[in-house]
């Protein structure tokens, strides 16, 4: 997309754990041997004494991470988003929701994006495995600039909290000094024919898609859905109500993330026309981002198309 | 509250009389690991750890982790005879509604330091505590009761790697080394042995002793105590169903709780064993 900035979420990941370590002398960080992949290690320069280097064991790590927390410490727990839900979530589900402890883990390297190293590295199914954690906060920013916001905001949050990033660069479509609440989406572009409710960097492709159909005499709504869970039921209720049809758009599978969050509000509260936008009930492979882009249609030509068939799927049933 | 051998002795006959009472009771339950552990854990809330029923938040206090959860029986009657929650409580075991849930639950029950059940997590968590007081300080302890048959768990050698790495010489594992896991003997299972070389060659001090003599209990959690970078693991050589004869060595009592014949029969060696 063009006319946005480019920045990858994780630097600004390394940034905000920097600015927190400085007044927060409670916060540990955690990484297991990719500090210098997931950025922890902007932590390190500064908090040396506070990393935590686990190594290649993400399973105690989140147990040492319980440990920490339970006595009195804010921990933030990193690694790749596949190995930090996948690997330990049954530890996640133990040791760490069940009690409510505060550890936060920040996953870099989620979604298809991932690229060449191939479907092995994409989560594509983090969110669904950490939103059915009770207790759980899930988010998934949509730039740089809201990751920062979203570290900030966990580390000040009571709870166990789950903050997907990406590993390449995003556009960012937020304002560096935006204000982020937790639980709280936001319009970015209003419309009345049809919501795009997006998540991740999947925000900018309905921005674009949004330019895209205005062109054709379409008017697009774009949420952004940065939490996950809780969901923003307001927003999502009152933007259906207005449009009368729902396109979700996320990088990762439609089975239990985004997609199936808002559809399932949608189906007991306001049966609208829904279709969801992500990859489907498959892995991904290598290749570059944006080639995986187009081949699992993740593109702006593929949202635009999808808000296509939900507006005409609406009129149909107006008929 | 400290107790002298005898004292332990005393508590511990008592505690396995109510793990026996509360099990039987719910109707289910793991009797037979609770009672290889009895000793040793009365040792620590009796003797051997600092710990306040009126304050289980208090910062200064040694941390008792329950890594082999399904012993929740062992540790819940610890608690109530220090005084943490009333004894009639124990009755409500595995019951609706209660505090004292299947496996222990952080935040629940005053005492418990960490949600548990699932084996192999534990020791990490143990870690985690046992590196803030570190950190912090402080001179507490972090004791972490591990199952023999829990070994076969490869995070708990994630964690034993951890331990050693940051040098966590107040760190205390404890094996409840009572050679029986539900399938039977652990070694048919899933050889443990050599166990000891296992432990020192990840870097850990180990103790090994006889978990039902009280004497030597407390004589290894005070050497254990005195070490300054390593951690230490004391193997427990025990009997799993120890203190009631039909269950001594017997992996049917892993998980099953006594029918009332058995009840009775096991209250009654019990009672004699108090006396």
């Amino acid at each position: 997309m063009t006319g946005y900035k480019r920045i990858a979420q994780r630097n600004y990941y390394g940034k905000a754990l920097v600015d927190i370590a400085a007044d927060r002398s409670d916060v540990f960080v955690l990484d297991a041997d990719l500090a210098g992949s997931t950025k922890t290690s902007e932590f390190l320069k500064v908090a040396r004494d506070r990393f935590v280097e686990c190594g290649i064991a993400e399973q105690n790590m989140i147990g040492v991470a319980a440990g920490l927390a339970a006595s009195g410490k804010t921990v933030f727990a990193s690694t790749f988003a596949i190995f930090a839900t996948g690997r330990c979530w049954e530890q996640i589900r133990l040791a760490v929701a069940y009690p409510g402890l505060n550890v936060k883990i920040v996953a870099t390297h989620s979604g298809i994006s991932v690229g060449e190293d191939g479907a092995s590295h994409q989560a594509l199914e983090d969110i669904a495995l950490m939103r059915a954690l009770p207790n759980m906060t899930v988010i998934s920013p949509a730039d740089a600039y809201e990751a920062y916001r979203a570290v900030v905001a966990a580390a000040e949050w009571d709870g166990p909290v789950y903050i997907r990033m990406g590993r390449s660069e995003f556009p960012c479509v937020t304002e560096e000094d935006d204000i982020f609440v937790i639980g709280k989406a936001k319009v970015l572009r209003k419309g009345s024919d049809v919501t795009f409710i997006a998540t991740g960097q999947m925000v900018s492709g309905c921005l674009e898609a949004a330019a895209k159909l205005e062109a054709e005499g379409i008017s697009a709504e774009v949420v952004n859905m940065s939490t996950i869970k809780p969901l923003d039921r307001d927003t999502v209720l009152r933007s259906a109500e207005k449009t009368g049809c729902v396109v979700t758009a996320e990088e990762h599978s439609i089975i239990g993330g985004l997609g199936s969050a808002v559809a399932e509000l949608l189906s007991e509260e306001l049966p609208v026309p829904v279709k969801r936008i992500g990859t489907g009930d498959i892995f991904g492979e290598s290749g570059s981002p944006d080639e995986l882009f187009v081949k699992y249609n993740l593109t702006a030509d593929d949202l635009a198309a999808a808000a296509k068939t939900v507006i005409s799927r609406k009129e149909s049933e107006t008929e | 509250m400290e107790c002298d051998v005898d004292g332990i002795k005393a508590k511990a006959e008592i505690m396995r009389s109510d793990i026996i009472e509360m099990t039987t009771s719910a109707g289910s339950g793991h009797p037979g690991g609770s009672l290889s552990a009895a000793d040793f854990v009365a040792a620590l809330y009796f003797n051997v750890m600092r710990h306040d029923p009126a304050n289980p938040g208090w910062e200064d206090r040694d941390r008792f982790v329950l890594s082999k959860g399904h012993v929740a029986p062992v540790l819940y009657a610890a608690l109530a005879e220090s005084g943490y929650f009333p004894k009639e409580e124990l009755a409500t075991l595995r019951k609706l509604g209660s505090r004292l849930q299947g496996h222990p639950v952080r935040g629940k029950l005053p005492g418990v330091e960490m949600s548990t059940g699932s084996l192999g997590q534990g020791l990490s968590m143990a870690c985690g505590i046992a590196l803030a007081g570190k950190k912090d300080g402080k001179d507490y302890k972090t004791y972490c009761m591990l199952g023999d048959g829990e070994l076969q768990s490869g995070q708990n050698w994630e964690a034993a790697m951890f331990a050693s790495q940051f040098e966590l010489g107040n760190l205390i594992a404890v094996v409840d080394r009572n050679r029986l896991q539900i399938t039977g003997c652990t070694e048919e299972t899933m050889s443990l042995e050599p166990l000891a070389e296992k432990w020192r060659s990840f870097g850990w001090n180990v103790i090994i002793i006889d978990g039902h003599n009280v004497k030597q209990i407390l004589d290894a959690c005070r050497k254990a105590g005195e070490s300054k970078r390593n951690p230490v693991v004391i193997i427990m050589n025990t009997i799993k169903g120890k203190g009631v004869s039909f269950m001594e060595g017997n992996a049917d009592f892993h998980g099953k709780v006594c029918n009332r014949e058995e009840y009775s029969r096991a209250t009654e060696e019990l009672r004699k064993a108090i006396r």
